[in-house]
């Protein structure tokens, strides 16, 4: 497996005729009918679509939760459908911080170590783990937080420190599946422009997943899913230059 | 990265007490059943075992009457014997080292204001040849102060203590019921007999004394005779049995007396508590059983409920073999600590055991090593093989796991 080079040409991601099929036989489901998308460094990217389109299937090949049933999908030139799973864990734990709906947070452990864990895994020395994740966690406002567990805290705050946990590692791709979706509007608003000043001041490559036309107009690029194809897209509030996913419908 | 790994190991051991004590309780209460119980049996037989030194050699156990067993036996109606039987049976059967005539019933003694119920043995100095008692200070009687009947006596060291405290009884006199005789000596402790009875609870006089003064009869109530080292038991039992029937003039058939091997009724006794030993062991064995399944249910259960977090250390780039070898090295730690507890705990009821049912304490290395290792690997099994298939799921259905 060849290192994913942090600033090198090809895109972040692209994926090139993707399908994912559960199942075999008579009872096989596409879940991905032939993906193409390209995703620059960089960009803040929301992604669309009813439930049961594809649009989570979508999210954890992207990941490399998962691997195509057919097709290529490269994260940053590296083919991801010819890695093992031990590859695809280290290449999760270096280069991709995950956001769910439902937080996924230790219930039994502090915001503290729960910000901590990734780094757990990359075998950091306590002292620096400790370090990075209290600054992980000041960058999602959490300062004075960090050793109460996760009932003890709001949903927001929650998917403050699910955020502080994706984002500890210095990510290049920060992947939110439905993170406001658990949420009130207002905290889902103040989750979003936190997601947003990721994106622009750390430059870190977001991706979202949605179906808040609100929150995917505060991105610079929404794609929309319908039975496992891409069949649309817009720039909300984008610049022009974000032109790389062909249609697929 | 081991290092890592059994910090989490141990963050998630402390983060919940609950399942980890439930946990660790299985393996505690299984290894100190299976410690104690096997333990104390060991004691009891260990405790039988010396009681079969203590009977004396190759003896012979010369009753009136059948079927009574043991020394406790009920009292029959068929005739007693008397000295001459004694001394027919040591002149006439070859092999015989040593015979002892004895005649007993219960007594007050009684010594300056103390008094005690004990029975008082009336028998030759041979006696104490015959059954193992040691002096502990003075002397057994003298030839022609067992053919005079002089009123002297020796002493148990029960009945020693009861009535002289830890003053020297030597010389002292002492009363049983209303006659007067002088202690000569002292017995070493015997302890408890095989079958419960205080063995040094007795006073030995002569035996003429005892028939002329106490009994008023010329009675003998059991004769012990001693084997020679070296010579068959079963045939010195069958001499001494064809030589009462000739003097006892018994009818054809019936025997009105009994002659048992001693090393018989013991052994007996010996089958008995290896019997016990093993029944207990049973318990114990089930016990650990038990308490197996119980760390297999925790253990299981705290999987399922664990898979949600094995997907997220998985989806945050947790490798399968590093979340395996923390959940490996919980089970390691779970059991180990609960099975050193359960050594602790479990030889802690065995010296209690055995202090309260006076048998020494032997300690079993290789049943502490069985119940350890047993426990640990039921604790590690389970604890590993469910995370493994938790593992092995796909980072997204371990998430989706409820």
């Amino acid at each position: 497996m060849s290192e994913p080079a942090r600033d090198a040409r090809p895109p972040l991601v692209e994926l090139r005729g993707v399908t994912r099929i559960y199942g075999a036989g008579q009872t096989a489901v596409a879940a991905l009918a032939g993906i193409d998308l390209r995703i620059e460094r960089g960009e803040f990217l929301a992604v669309m679509g009813p439930s049961g389109s594809g649009k989570s299937t979508c999210m954890n090949l992207i990941g490399c939760l998962d691997t195509p049933s057919s097709g290529s999908y490269r994260f940053a030139g590296v083919e991801v459908g010819a890695l093992s799973r031990d590859q695809r864990a280290r290449l999760r734990r270096e280069y991709v911080g995950f956001v769910f709906q439902g937080f996924h947070l230790l219930g039994r452990s502090s915001a503290l170590e729960n910000t901590e864990l990734p780094l757990v895994y990359r075998g950091l020395p306590a002292a620096e783990r400790r370090e990075l994740a209290k600054r992980a966690l000041a960058s999602v406002g959490l300062t004075g937080w960090e050793s109460h567990t996760p009932a003890e805290l709001s949903g927001g705050q929650q998917q403050r420190v699910a955020i502080a946990r994706a984002i500890v590692t210095n990510p290049l791709l920060l992947l939110a599946d439905e993170p406001t979706g658990n949420l009130d509007s207002e905290r889902g608003r103040e989750i979003l422009e936190l997601l947003a000043r990721l994106n622009r001041e750390r430059g870190i490559t977001v991706v979202i997943v949605t179906h808040d036309e609100a929150l995917a107009r505060a991105t610079r690029r929404a794609i929309h899913f319908v039975d496992g194809r891409i069949v649309g897209e817009d720039a909300p509030s984008g610049s022009p230059d974000h032109d790389h996913t062909r249609e697929a419908a | 990265m081991i290092g890592s790994m059994v910090r989490l190991a141990l963050l998630a051991i402390r983060r919940n007490v609950l399942r980890s004590s439930l946990t660790m309780l299985g393996i505690v209460i299984g290894v100190a059943a299976v410690i104690a119980m096997v333990t104390i049996g060991a004691g009891a037989t260990a405790k039988v075992t010396s009681d079969l030194a203590s009977l004396g050699t190759n003896l012979l156990l010369i009753r009136p009457g059948q079927g009574q067993m043991g020394p406790g036996g009920a009292r029959s109606d068929s005739a007693m014997f008397e000295a001459q039987d004694a001394g027919a049976i040591l002149a006439e059967v070859g092999g015989v080292a040593a015979v002892a005539p004895t005649a007993s019933r219960p007594v007050q003694a009684i010594a300056g204001s103390r008094n005690w119920s004990t029975s008082v043995t009336g028998s030759t100095a041979s006696f104490l040849d015959v059954r193992s008692w040691v002096l502990s200070g003075g002397r057994s009687f003298t030839e022609s102060e067992e053919r005079a009947g002089k009123p002297v006596c020796l002493i148990g060291a029960t009945v020693r203590r009861e009535l002289f405290g830890g003053r020297d009884p030597l010389g002292e006199r002492m009363r049983l019921g209303k006659l007067t005789c002088e202690v000569i000596g002292t017995l070493a402790s015997k302890g408890e007999s095989t079958f419960g009875q205080d063995q040094d609870d007795f006073v030995l006089v002569p035996l003429r004394w005892f028939q002329r003064r106490i009994a008023g009869n010329l009675e003998v109530g059991a004769i012990f005779a001693s084997a020679r080292d070296g010579v068959s038991t079963p045939k010195v039992q069958s001499d001494i049995e064809r030589l009462l029937r000739e003097r006892r003039r018994s009818p054809t058939g019936e025997d009105d007396f009994s002659v048992r091997d001693m090393k018989e009724i013991a052994t007996a006794v010996t089958g008995t508590t290896r019997v016990l030993t093993g029944l207990l062991g049973a318990v114990a064995a089930v016990s650990l059983l038990v308490g197996g399944i119980g760390i297999m249910n925790i253990m299981l259960v705290s999987v399922t409920e664990r898979t949600r977090e094995i997907g997220i250390r998985l989806a945050i780039g947790a490798l399968e073999r590093e979340v395996l070898a923390q959940f490996l090295i919980e089970a390691v730690v779970l059991s180990s600590v609960g099975g050193v507890i359960g050594i602790a705990v479990g030889l802690a009821l065995a010296i209690a055991g055995v202090r309260t049912l006076a048998v020494p304490f032997v300690f079993q290395p290789g049943i502490v090593v069985l119940a350890f290792v047993f426990s640990a690997t039921v604790g590690v099994i389970f604890g590993y093989f469910p995370a493994r298939q938790a593992a092995r799921l796909d980072p997204i259905e371990a998430l989706r796991h409820e």
